[in-house]
């Protein structure tokens, strides 16, 4: 599909953005053009690997405001004390030139699917095909006084890596020995299933080493632990003896955010510190494109090709969609290489691979070194057409220090391939 | 049983592989594909595996070129690779992970996956350089 003149108007109208010799190029080979909006794990996994599965032959715009990528996974170790947020820190220049990305820096405020323009501040795109990886928003209708910036700044949710987390991580470094440290979870399903009792962990690590008369109360809104549930009961009871209360069935329903009080269905709760993981639904652009149409929340798609379920020509990657699969980072890059490879083919008047299958890792710190892991192997089931969990899937029998090795290279070879 | 019959394929894959060319593979492939419980699925196409292949990246580094503390897997021998696969299915190789990931192929797949990883380029891993958060 070659770029026609109406394509070349509109992003000629952006050409402050893009630079003009590799567009003109890209009109003599191009077999269209896939706009990729949001630079995260699954958006900067699909934009390389389309460039590289279709060698070069399709044009890849990538639209991200963002000038930094700053890894979710590993950021609980930044209030455990042992990592800083600028390890977790990087820029996208290898990702570009490598692999002849084109970038706009641009904000997406509408999505024309049925002509197939991007709106932007600045500008508009024309698409072949749309990928939209928009990671997750949160639902402040539920929590409406967390909905301001300064709430924010009191009470983080650090959900998403960034000055969130160092907030988060100043409030227990200046919390006194002796302090309450509160947080809440979300029902699921949420962004990293197991992250939240990581997180728990890590608190506890640093405040058995630093404050050790500290405690911790978690309120979690669902019934039980929802991941590892065994491994952290017994990491919680055997390392951190004395320090976790861990309550199910807690939604918060209210926050005081002065008094840093949280109110549930049943009680009032005091914190030193307070974070609250407010409840997640689809990133914004997913709700602008009108793609999320399971409960107004998340995006069904094709397992075959990640293209919504409502909308052609637009695909959904990572936390957006809408399934029983883990929203990780590593599940956010596999599902990005299936859609990849999947729009790879359909350019080309191909059927896209009928049996997908890739692999799921998360780890979890449970101290400064000691990690545990649940893996799986997802397959696509023809019946169901959904991927289910393939046999031999499971969790480490036990934290240990060996994993914690392993979870390290884990995030170097994952960092390397999403953004090199 | 079940453990008995991959012990066996194993067995078999293992004295195969040393005296056989590794494009032998994939026939051996289909000898023991038989026994596995993913019989019913029949075509593996090569854009199959390369994706397959691909979420191995996370550990593993981009076409099995890690950047260090997993081994490489590119350009490794095929036949050691599919022994790995089949050991750490049978458990005969313990691991912390591994057994997790090799459960779930086909014996197809784990032929295929070695393949792929023989023909790509020892090269060395590009690291993205960190930086100072912008506040
Ligand atoms: C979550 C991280 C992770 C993923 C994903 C992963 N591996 Fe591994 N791999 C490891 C670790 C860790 C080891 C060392 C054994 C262990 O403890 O499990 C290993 C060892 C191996 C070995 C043995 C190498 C040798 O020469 O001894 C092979 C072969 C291998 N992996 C292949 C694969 C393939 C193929 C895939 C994708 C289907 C894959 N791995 C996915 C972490 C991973």
């Amino acid at each position: 599909m070659a770029i026609d003149r109406r394509d070349f108007l509109k992003i000629a109208a952006t050409t402050a953005l893009i630079s003009f010799p590799m567009i003109s190029k890209a009109i003599t080979q191009s077999k269209g053009r896939i706009v990729v909006i949001g630079g995260g794990y699954a958006g900067a996994t699909a934009a390389k690997y389309l460039r590289s599965w279709s060698n070069g032959s399709l044009d890849v715009i990538m639209v991200e405001p963002r000038t930094q990528f700053v890894s979710c996974p590993l950021s609980n170790l930044v209030l455990g004390g042992t990592k800083n947020i600028n390890e977790l820190t990087f820029g996208y220049d290898m990702l570009k030139s490598n692999h002849g990305i084109q970038w706009v820096s641009d904000e997406v405020v509408a999505i024309d699917t049925s002509d197939r323009v991007v709106k932007m501040k600045r500008g508009e795109l024309a698409y072949d095909r749309l990928i939209i990886a928009p990671g997750i928003d949160f639902m402040y209708e539920q929590l409406p006084v967390l909905q301001s910036e300064e709430a924010q700044l009191a009470v983080p949710h650090a959900w998403k890596a960034g000055v969130q987390t160092v907030n988060l991580r100043k409030q227990l470094e200046s919390m006194k020995d002796g302090g309450v440290f509160v947080i809440s979870i979300p029902k699921a399903p949420y962004r990293c299933p197991p992250g939240p009792y990581e997180r728990v962990s890590q608190v506890a690590f640093y405040l058995k080493n630093h404050k050790p008369n500290s405690k911790i109360i978690v309120l979690d809104a669902n019934a039980e632990i929802i991941s590892k549930k065994g491994l952290f009961t017994k990491v919680w009871a055997e390392m951190y003896a004395g320090m976790i209360d861990y309550r199910p069935n807690s939604s918060v329903v209210d926050v005081d955010v002065v008094a840093k009080t949280v109110k549930t269905e049943f009680e009032s709760v005091r914190a030193d510190v307070l974070n609250v993981i407010p409840p997640q639904r689809a990133g914004k652009i997913a709700q602008i494109a009108g793609v999320a149409n399971v409960d107004k929340r998340w995006c069904e798609v094709d397992f075959l090709t990640y293209e919504s379920k409502i909308i052609p020509n637009v695909h959904l990657i990572g936390d957006s969609v809408s399934a029983a699969l883990p929203k990780s980072a590593h599940m956010a890059t596999s599902q990005a290489r299936v859609c990849a490879n999947a729009i790879v083919a359909l350019m080309s008047n191909q059927l896209p691979d009928s049996a997908p299958v890739f692999a799921n890792t998360c780890y979890s710190y449970v101290s400064d070194k000691m990690a545990m892991h649940v893996a799986n192997v997802y397959r696509y089931d023809p019946n169901k057409k959904i991927m289910v969990s393939a046999e031999g899937g499971g969790v480490s029998e036990k934290p240990s220090e060996l994993e914690g090795n392993y979870a390290q290279a884990w995030a170097k070879n994952i960092w390397s391939d999403v953004l090199t | 049983m079940d453990q008995f019959k991959q012990m066996i394929n194993c067995k078999n894959v293992h004295k195969f592989y040393r005296l056989t060319h590794r494009y032998l593979l994939v026939f051996v492939g289909f000898f023991v594909f038989s026994l596995n419980v993913y019989a019913d699925e029949v075509q593996i196409s090569s854009s199959h595996i390369q994706t397959l292949a691909a979420s191995c990246a996370a550990c593993h580094g981009s076409q099995g070129n890690s950047v260090g503390g997993t081994s490489v897997l590119a350009g490794l021998d095929a036949s050691h690779l599919v022994l790995q696969m089949m050991s750490f299915r049978n458990g005969s190789r313990s691991s912390t992970v591994m057994h997790r990931h090799a459960k779930g192929l086909t014996v197809e797949e784990i032929n295929a996956l070695a393949v792929y990883f023989s023909e790509q380029k020892r090269v060395s891993a590009l690291i993205p350089p960190s930086q100072l958060l912008e506040q």
